[in-house]
């Protein structure tokens, strides 16, 4: 599963060798994130995303199991010992502060590992499944952060499940009793919060186990690299560590240093006040917004405004938002070029900008009270985004000339180099 | 057949959202959306600076002191502190005896059971206790004020969009209905029993100005209890409820971002010093 010029794993020390007989753990981690992985020398600051994400989750994991210690999944309690935890539990601030903030964090750098996958074509062949697996991954975590987000059971908690479940509801025919069944009432209340507890608790680490399979998958091809040609011998990788390693703590420092800075000096910017506010049913916020990692899908749920014949518009709006992630798990077959990096297709790139620039917009749009004009920008914004992937996208693939691609990962390196050094460089010998 | 399929969902959504915008552009320009009075009259916060802003801000604890004098003098008689105990009172300033003395005076007496009947009883306060509720329950409360329940104050100013601040404007802001109001949108005078305030969300509140005149506490440090003042401590005494921990935050996010910054300085020269041999040109 590794290029034939990979290092080998050889114990020095008698007591590894007798471990590395009967249990070869120190050797699968050698192969997987040590020496033993050769990956392409030129990858670029956008290939960090992916520790970064395992950073995240293990973050948010040891937070999560020391504040489920001081928790009460208890509809009469739960807001209160979430107070408790903030004011008598020693450090118990940090823990949820953390473990807010984390999220939010979390979604950061897997918004740009996926956006680094979509510039880079990281979903084309041979590397499908570690793109697919990353959407299982990023399905999850979505359902995990929404579960989690009712656990303080405030007013945003409180009406976010009740939209949410209610999405469900949409559902012709059977909606409404699959709501009442995932809600466990006809409202939410203590066995929703109980079940949402229970999941959230689950959940991370399912993605965990998912993360290894990505992982897993990642290393029967290798890792891909910003030209997207793929490696050709020796010299055009590098073993993952200590080579990568190192960035990757540079990467990992530069990512708590943020991390930090909000954590402790804005920990509530990315919240909403409303949520310190305990759930009262009797009284419905100004304006429900979920988390701003929700807000794009959000505001194409809520594009539709128009039924279509006998289909209503909030079904439609349903359809579209869960359509508008499940596309992404076509995304291989449906843009077909055989040049993966954005780099080379000036088309492609193009389009590429349109679209993040779309998706910023609908995450404004997501975010705005449900008044015009943001409902017509988002009907434009979401009318974009479905074009581009359905559409768009196969067409490109299609008609587009892409530009040269470098001979091998090395050439490309060696005339980065060169191209710095100034004319004094000399010509590449390799 | 993924691309034909892919090529016909695309088309149904883009267009179907395509119609829905011209159907939601038309009636926009046939029929404006009207701007309601919350959106003309409504104010953001006023502008006031307070010690415990920025990353090194800390609490001024006579102002705390001032503003939990204002707090047990005029809003504990309708608001609810449940979050907060007596003993969390040390924060301000206050030694054990004084904590202790404060419990025990307190107004508000704690419910309790009597050991001889089992009857519902009160007691005195201790400082483990938090702060007692002014109502036995929400009808009570509700009964007691115009039909509005007084909202808990512990996380006010984390419950609002710029707390403090929304606080002290609320509180210095409550006025006559502007003219012009009146004249724009007849139907949106003030009903009977609401007091009007443009930096209350839908503008007209429950709750009388509670802070009516200056000199209504009598400060102990000699501070002049004006409106405006008496106004300030209390929004920084419920910043401190909200957030008691803030100090403990700044100091730990100092001293976590200084590490930081050397481990990740080391790290960066690690990593330089590493590809030294791959980052150059032959």
């Amino acid at each position: 599963m590794s290029f034939p010029w990979a290092e080998h794993y050889t114990p020095k020390h008698p007591v590894m060798q007798w471990v590395d007989e009967k249990l070869p753990l120190p050797r699968l981690v050698y192969n997987a994130i040590g020496a033993g992985y050769p990956v392409p020398r030129n990858l670029n600051y956008f290939w960090n995303f992916g520790v970064l994400a395992g950073v995240a989750l293990v973050i948010q994991i040891v937070t999560g199991v020391i504040m489920a210690m001081h928790y009460g999944a208890n509809d009469l309690v739960a807001f209160g010992t979430v107070e408790q935890t903030m004011r008598d539990v020693n450090a118990g601030w940090l823990m949820r502060y953390a473990h807010a903030n984390g999220a939010s964090f979390f979604f950061i750098v897997v918004y740009l590992h996926i956006f680094r996958g979509l510039y880079f074509g990281s979903y084309k062949a041979p590397r499908e499944m570690v793109w697919l697996l990353g959407l299982v991954i990023f399905l999850l975590m979505m359902a995990t952060a929404f579960m989690g987000y009712v656990l303080p059971w405030g007013q945003m908690s409180y009406w976010g499940a009740k939209v949410i479940t209610g999405l469900f509801g949409a559902i012709p025919v059977v909606g409404e009793p699959i709501q009442t069944w995932l809600l466990g009432g006809f409202a939410p209340g203590n066995a929703s919060l109980n079940r949402f507890f229970s999941l959230h608790f689950l959940l991370p680490f399912v993605i965990a186990g998912v993360i290894i399979l990505h992982i897993w998958a990642l290393h029967i091809p290798g890792s891909s690299n910003p030209t997207g040609v793929e490696v050709k011998g020796p010299q055009d990788t590098v073993p993952f560590h200590p080579y990568y390693t190192a960035k990757d703590g540079f990467g990992v420092g530069v990512f708590l240093i943020l991390f930090a800075i909000m954590l402790f000096f804005a920990p509530n910017y990315l919240g909403h006040p409303d949520n310190y506010i305990e759930a009262n049913p009797l009284s419905t916020p100004a304006h429900i917004v979920p988390e701003w990692y929700f807000w794009p899908f959000y505001a194409i749920l809520r594009a539709f405004t128009v039924d279509f014949f006998f289909v209503p518009a909030k079904l439609l709006g349903v359809l579209a938002m869960f359509a508008s992630i499940l596309l992404l798990f076509f995304l291989p077959w449906l843009d077909t070029s055989p040049v993966r990096s954005g780099h080379y297709r000036p088309t492609f790139k193009a389009f590429f900008w349109l679209l993040m620039f779309d998706v910023l917009i609908l995450g404004y749009c997501g975010g705005a009270p449900a008044e015009e004009p943001y409902v017509m920008i988002s009907q434009v914004a979401a009318a974009y985004y479905f074009a581009h992937f359905l559409i768009i996208l196969p067409l490109i693939a299609r008609f587009e000339k892409p530009l040269p691609l470098p001979g091998s990962i090395t050439e490309s390196v060696l005339a980065k180099y060169a191209k710095a050094d100034g004319e004094t460089a000399a010509v590449p010998a390799e | 057949m993924v691309r034909i399929g892919a090529f016909l969902v695309g088309l149904f959504f883009a267009g179907w959202l395509f119609i829905s915008f011209l159907v939601g552009a038309y009636s926009y320009v046939v029929e404006p959306p009207a701007k309601t009075v919350e959106h003309e009259f409504h104010l953001a916060p006023k502008h006031v600076s307070f010690s415990f802003e920025g990353p090194f801000g800390k609490y001024d604890q006579r102002q705390l002191q001032r503003g939990f004098q204002v707090f047990k003098e005029v809003c504990s008689a309708c608001h609810s502190l449940k979050f907060v105990a007596f003993r969390d009172l040390e924060a301000l300033g206050y030694n054990e005896a004084e904590v202790k003395a404060i419990a025990k005076q307190w107004a508000i007496k704690t419910p309790s059971v009597d050991p001889a009947t089992g009857e519902p009883a009160t007691r005195d306060p201790v400082p483990a206790d938090h702060f007692p509720k002014p109502f036995a329950n929400n009808v009570a409360a509700a009964a007691a004020n115009n039909n509005a329940i007084p909202p808990d104050l512990s996380l006010m100013t984390k419950a609002r969009h710029h707390g403090p601040t929304y606080v002290y404007s609320l509180l210095t802001g409550f006025q006559d209905q502007p003219a012009e109001l009146l004249k724009k949108f007849p139907d949106a005078k003030t009903p009977e029993g609401l007091h009007y305030n443009p930096y209350f969300a839908n503008l007209n509140l429950a709750m009388a100005p509670p802070l009516s005149a200056d000199g209504q506490v009598t400060y102990g440090d000699g501070t002049n209890p004006t409106v405006d003042q008496m106004a300030q401590d209390v929004s920084a005494f419920l910043a401190w409820t909200a957030e008691p921990k803030l100090e403990n935050r700044h100091a730990a996010g100092l001293a976590t971002v200084i590490f930081l910054l050397i481990a990740t300085a080391l790290a960066y020269m690690s990593y330089q010093n590493i590809w030294a041999d791959k980052k150059k040109a032959a």
